[in-house]
Formats: C-alpha cells, structure tokens, sequence
C-alpha cells in the first residue's frame, strides 16, 4: 500500500488530547528558540553568513572534501570513501570485524539511520546499542526515530516508564523523567564499559584542520569514543565546512535553533585517534552528489539538522513523525525524500500548508516551502498526483479561461447553494463540508456590484 | 497618476462580493483612479499550488495580458498577490513584462501604506478584534515580521487599522501560526487543516476577540466555516470592510 501522509495524519489528529498534547510539546521547543535567537542580536546576520558559507562550500564540495582528506590523514585518521549505503555499511563491518567487535556503542546519527546500518550490523552478530536517550527509547521499542533531535518526542513519560519496566527491569509505574534518565544511564554505563568500538555522526568536518566537531547534549559521543579504543565517524558529503572560524557561525545557530540552549553540553573535536587506537572517517554520498548536481535541489544540503523546521511546522505538530514516509519527518524530510525518491514520496510535498515558517525558521536559510512547491510541480509532470485532483484542475482552468464560462457557471453554482444548500454534499465541495461550513452564497457576484457602483446605482443587499 | 487595476480573486467575486466593492471604494476614496478588468477570472493559484503549472500557465498569461496596461494592480487578498508577485516570473519566465507587473501588483495593505503613503486613518470600529495574520501576507510579501526572524516587529495592516477609533486589538499566544487553509491543502490535508482552523479559533476566544479579521479572505471563510459549524460566534471582516467608511490621508 502507497504511505499517504494525509491518512497517517488523519489517524494522528483523532487522537484529540495526544495530538494537542504533541503539538504543545513541540511548540514549547519553538518557543525556546525563539527565546534563545532573540538572545542574538546578529541573529540574521548569522543566519545570513551560514547560508553563504554553506553555498560557497557546495559549489566547491570535492576539492573542500580532498582537504578534509589529506588534513585528517596526516593527522593519523584513516578516512574512507562509501558510493551508498551497501558499501558504507561494508566499511564499517570490516573495521569492526578487524578488531573483533561484538559490542558497538553508537552516539545519534541520522545517517546511519538512513543507510541502515543497524540491521546490516546486527545480521552479523554484532550487537549495537543506541546510547542517545531518545534514540535507545526507539531501539528499545523498535521503533525508527519520530524527530532528527528528539527522537522520542513522541513517546509521554508514562510510557517510556512501561517501556523500562519490560526491557530493563524496573519496577513498574515509573514516570519521573530524572529517575527513569538515572535507570538508563545505569543500563548505558555498562554498555559503554563492554564496547569494543563507538560510533558517531558528524556535525561539521572541518576541511582546514582535518578535524571534525560532535555536538550532543547527554555527552554519550564522548563516552563511547574514548572509552573503546576505536571510533568511526560517518558522515555525509555535506558536512564539511571550510575553515575553523566558519564553525563558531554555525554553531551558535545550531543549539538555538535546536532547543534554544545557548550553545549544546558537549561539543567536541576530534582530530586524532586515541594513543594506541584508530579513529576511521567514511565519507558517505549515497545520492548526495546527485542532489548535488542539479541547481535546485542543491539548497536541501545545506540543512545542519537542528530540527526546527520540525518543531514550527503546523502539520508536522499535529501528524507527528511516523505520519511522514521519508524517514526523515517534517519540511526537509518532505523536502530530502521526494528530492530522492519522488514516486516514493509523493504526498510529502503536498503535506504543507506552504505558509513559510520553516524557511523563516531555518538557521541556513534553506528555502524550504519554496522547494515543496518545486516538487508539487514536478508531481505534476510525471503525473503523480492523484487523478481525481487533476481533472478538477483541469476543469477548473478551462473554465476560468473563458470569462463567459466562469460568470455563468458561478451564477449557476450558488443558485444551487441557496436554492438546495443539501446538494453541496454531493459536489467536489463533499470533503470541504466534512468539518466545515461553505460561505452564504450571495445573490449577485462582484462584477454585479462594480457595474452599479460605476453606474452610481444603490447597491441592493444581498 | 495612472489608473489602478483592481484585481479582485475569482472566489472573492463569486461569495465575498462585499469585500471587492469595500476595497474599490476605498481605493476611489483616496481620489485613485481604478478600474476592474471585466474579463479576469482566476489568477492560476489553485492549479499551481496543486502542481499542475501546465494548467496555471495560460490563465497567468491571461492575467499578465488584461493587467499589463495598469499603472498598479491591487487585490484585497495576500495570497493572490503573492501569486502574480512571486511565482508568475518563475511560472512563465522573468520577462520584463511579468516582472514589471510583478513589481506593482499589491495587497490592499501593502499598497495602502508603501505606495499611496497612507499615515492617518479617522474612522471607527469599536469591538475587540483579532487579527489574524496570514501567512502569505507575512511570509511571502513581507507586509508584516514574522515571529521566526529576529527582526524588528512591524505590521502595516496593524499600522492602518489600529488608528480606528475604539478598535481594541487583543494579543494571541501565538501570533502567526498558519490557520490550514493552504489552498488545496484544506481538501487534501482535511483533518489536519481542520484543527489548525480550529486551534487558531481557540487562540482567538482565549484572547477574547468578537470579530477576527484579516487581509485574506480564503483564511477568514476557512476559519468562518469552522466557526460556524461549532456554532462559535466569532464573525470575519476583512481589514478594506473596516476602512470603507473611514478617512484615510497621508
Ligand atoms: S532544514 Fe533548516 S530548520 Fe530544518 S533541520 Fe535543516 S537546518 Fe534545521
């Protein structure tokens, strides 16, 4: 069956109290943002310079990513270069498997998300353990992340307390968020003290200095990458900026943009792998460069993942992340997944009302309700919306291309509203009716009205 | 100066007829010439916000060709503009014709307050009134800030219908969140649309509005129809209803 956003929400909104209670939730964390951008009074400025950064980075990716390259490796890191998911995964295994691996700790990483490296490890008797708190939620309930930074906003404390009870042993009935975070930390630190080797993603590779920048909250990057000897740190093309004093731009746009904290816990660099260990790079396109290449979905790379796009968008708050089929939710997954995979996706760009607050929002300015409206029309094209919806447009179009036509039909139309006001259940009007009223459908039309004023007649009311 | 092409959308002429004829005589009010195109229908919005620019395509042309002449063009509805202002050139390619017309077509506000430099409004209007925001208006013409940029707050229909004598403005929580219409959105996107429609009315109860008003119609019989079927009383004007009987100078 095609995923349709539109039932998935449809489903999430009759869910009253949850849905409103998702909505706020995410809402509060807009207006943290706001709250912490307001802090900045370069704010628009930062925004302007992060999204010229990041463009000037694009039009120039490969010889930004050599640098990286040569940099890192002379600082001892063994950087690799992955086509897709199959062969990024295969990477990763072979590293692990080199050091007989059979506990991996992984810190949050979207992009792993997408290539599926998790299954293609776990296949291999390799277990992996999310160390994120949101994310090892969702991997304890199975379930993929529903938000890039919160991945289990989705889940209230009640129940991640069941969740606890039934995977981890604690007592039943607990909802207080410090107690349940002390349960997983003690789960957590046992894991760390068994891994062999820690995965990471990439926030920003840094092409000047070989160096690459972790940004997370809960420190756990920083746990399972100096403890186990090894660490692996994949990333996606994108990532890479040109200098060390481009980062402080973005970073203080990302923690605020993100939750509205000033700046996140812990943001850390590394440059070298540990005394007596290896610290391994993938570089990763899978699909990136044919984005890359094509002049407008090029903006979409320059997203940094803070998440606010998500936490402003109306529908996003209320159809809740699995309502999306790209695994990515919210504006730039609606953007990136169809951006790959039109057909797949092809109710994404439709699930917006395109009323701008993520491009507003966005700290790089990526033009978001712009490129939604960019893929409608390419749905458009290749004749992927649905039939039904086309025709009417069509009709619609011949109509209103003849003045006659349309003045005619429209006198006709609300006669009919007035006249059998019941009839409109049984016209396109049916689903508009479902939750709402039409307007009062008055007697004479606009282009009556001129004539008599121009006539300088009373205007009789209708 | 030349005469003002009156660009009044196909579903204003067809159910808000009122609103057109407010809009025309404010316009008239201020001594303007204007004149409405009998032959304009539809701007091509719907087809193309649905992604069917194929369909879109000849109706903007039509548009472009009955507007050409006019030395503006003013609508009482943001989204429409932002149609013609934004999308046209894109749609049929950066012409200078288009992107002329592009350049002096207007909403009511906007034109009110940046080109005929309306600074005083002497009028009445004594209920407590919500204002909602759309999000064209704010987002794509930029007739007001939005509550995401750190700029600073500025609102020019606020700026026009604040001067109303007894008009009380009441503050929302949340001041410029999207209502749901978005066009085919509204049909598509139903349960959704509907309950921002209807979080959006919560808003404006909660902040004790009698009246919600707006410069776009297609939002306000969004939110009407919603109101209506939970039998909330909250009626909708549109902000050229407000200033139809009010002085406007510069
Ligand atoms: S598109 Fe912009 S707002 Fe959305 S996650 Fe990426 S950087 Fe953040």
């Amino acid at each position: 069956m095609i995923h349709s956003h539109p039932d998935k929400a449809r489903a999430f909104v009759a869910d009253d109290e949850r849905a409103h209670w998702h909505d706020k939730a995410l809402w509060f964390v807009r207006v943290k943002r706001d709250r912490g951008a307001a802090t900045v009074p370069e704010w628009e400025a930062l925004r302007t310079a992060a999204e010229g950064i990041k463009a000037h980075t694009l039009s120039r990716l490969g010889a930004y990513l050599e640098e990286f390259e040569a940099k890192a490796a002379a600082n001892g890191i063994q950087v690799h270069w992955a086509r897709d998911g199959e062969e990024h995964n295969r990477i990763v295994h072979g590293i692990l498997e080199r050091h007989r691996v059979s506990l991996l700790v992984k810190s949050k990483s979207m992009l792993t998300e997408e290539l599926h490296l998790n299954p293609y490890l776990e296949a291999r008797g390799i277990e992996v353990v999310d160390t994120d708190l949101g994310e090892r939620i969702v991997q304890l309930a199975g379930e993929p992340p529903s938000h890039i930074v919160m991945p289990a906003i989705h889940r209230k404390k009640e129940e991640i307390g069941e969740l606890f009870h039934e995977k981890l042993g604690t007592p039943k009935g607990l909802s207080d968020p410090t107690v349940l975070t002390g349960k997983a930390r003690v789960h957590l630190r046992e894991k760390f003290l068994s891994a062999q080797a820690g995965l990471t993603g990439v926030n920003f590779a840094i092409a000047e200095t070989g160096g690459f920048v972790v940004v997370t909250n809960e420190g756990n990057a920083d746990m399972g990458t100096t403890l186990p000897r090894v660490h692996v740190a994949s990333m996606g093309i994108e990532k890479v900026i040109p200098r060390l004093a481009d980062l402080g731009v973005f970073l203080r746009l990302l923690a605020r943009s993100a939750t509205g904290q000033p700046v996140s816990s812990y943001t850390t660099h590394f440059h070298a792998p540990l005394p007596g260990g290896e610290l391994h790079v993938v570089i990763v396109d899978s699909g990136r460069s044919q984005m890359l290449s094509e002049a407008h979905r090029r903006k979409a790379l320059s997203c940094i993942r803070c998440g606010a796009c998500l936490n402003t968008c109306p529908v996003y708050r209320r159809s809740g992340g699995y309502s999306y089929s790209y695994l990515i939710p919210g504006p730039i997954g609606s953007v990136l997944g169809p951006h790959r995979d039109l057909a797949g996706h092809a109710s994404l760009p439709f699930a917006s009302s395109l009323c701008g607050s993520c491009t507003d929002v966005c700290p790089v300015k990526v033009d978001l309700h712009h490129q939604l409206l960019v893929l409608r029309q390419e749905a458009g094209e290749e004749k992927l919306i649905p039939l039904g919806k086309r025709l009417g447009m069509k009709a619609a179009a011949f109509a209103m291309a003849r003045p006659g036509l349309f003045r005619a039909g429209g006198r006709f139309a609300r006669w009919v509203l007035r006249a059998a006001p019941g009839l409109a259940r049984f016209g396109p009007a049916a689903v508009w009716l479902r939750g709402r009223e039409l307007p009062e459908a008055p007697r004479e039309s606009f282009a009556d009205l001129y004539d008599r004023e121009t006539a300088g007649k009373p205007e009789e009311r209708s | 100066m030349g005469k003002v092409g009156l660009f009044i959308p196909c579903y204003v002429d067809q159910f808000f007829p009122r609103v057109g004829l407010a809009t025309l005589r404010v316009l008239r009010g201020l001594g303007l010439e204007v004149e409405y195109p009998r032959d304009q229908t539809c701007c091509g919005q719907p087809m193309y916000n649905t992604g069917c620019s194929r369909e879109a395509r000849p109706l903007a042309e039509r548009f472009v060709r009955l507007f050409a002449g006019y030395e503006a063009v003013v609508a009482p509805s943001a989204s429409c503009v932002s149609m013609v202002k934004l999308h046209y050139p894109e749609l049929l390619g950066g012409t200078d014709e288009v992107r002329r017309l592009a350049g002096r077509t207007f909403d009511l506000s906007e034109y009110l307050v940046d080109v005929v430099k309306v600074t005083r409004v002497e009028g009445e209007y004594a209920k407590k009134v919500g204002l909602h925001r759309s999000c064209h208006g704010i987002r794509e013409l930029r007739e007001s800030s939005s509550s995401e940029r750190m700029d600073a707050p500025f609102d020019k229909t606020r700026q026009l219908v604040s001067q109303l004598r007894g008009i009380e403005l009441v503050e929302l929580d949340r001041p410029d969140e999207c209502c749901g219409f978005g066009g085919t959105f509204a049909v598509t996107e139903e349960a959704v649309s509907c309950m921002m429609g209807r979080d959006r009315i919560a808003d404006h109860v909660r902040a004790g509005a009698e009246v919600i008003a707006g410069y776009d119609m297609s939002c306000l019989m969004h939110l009407d129809g919603l109101a209506r079927r939970d039998g909330t009383k909250l009626p909708i004007v549109h902000v050229a209803e407000m200033l139809e009987k009010a002085r406007l100078s510069r």
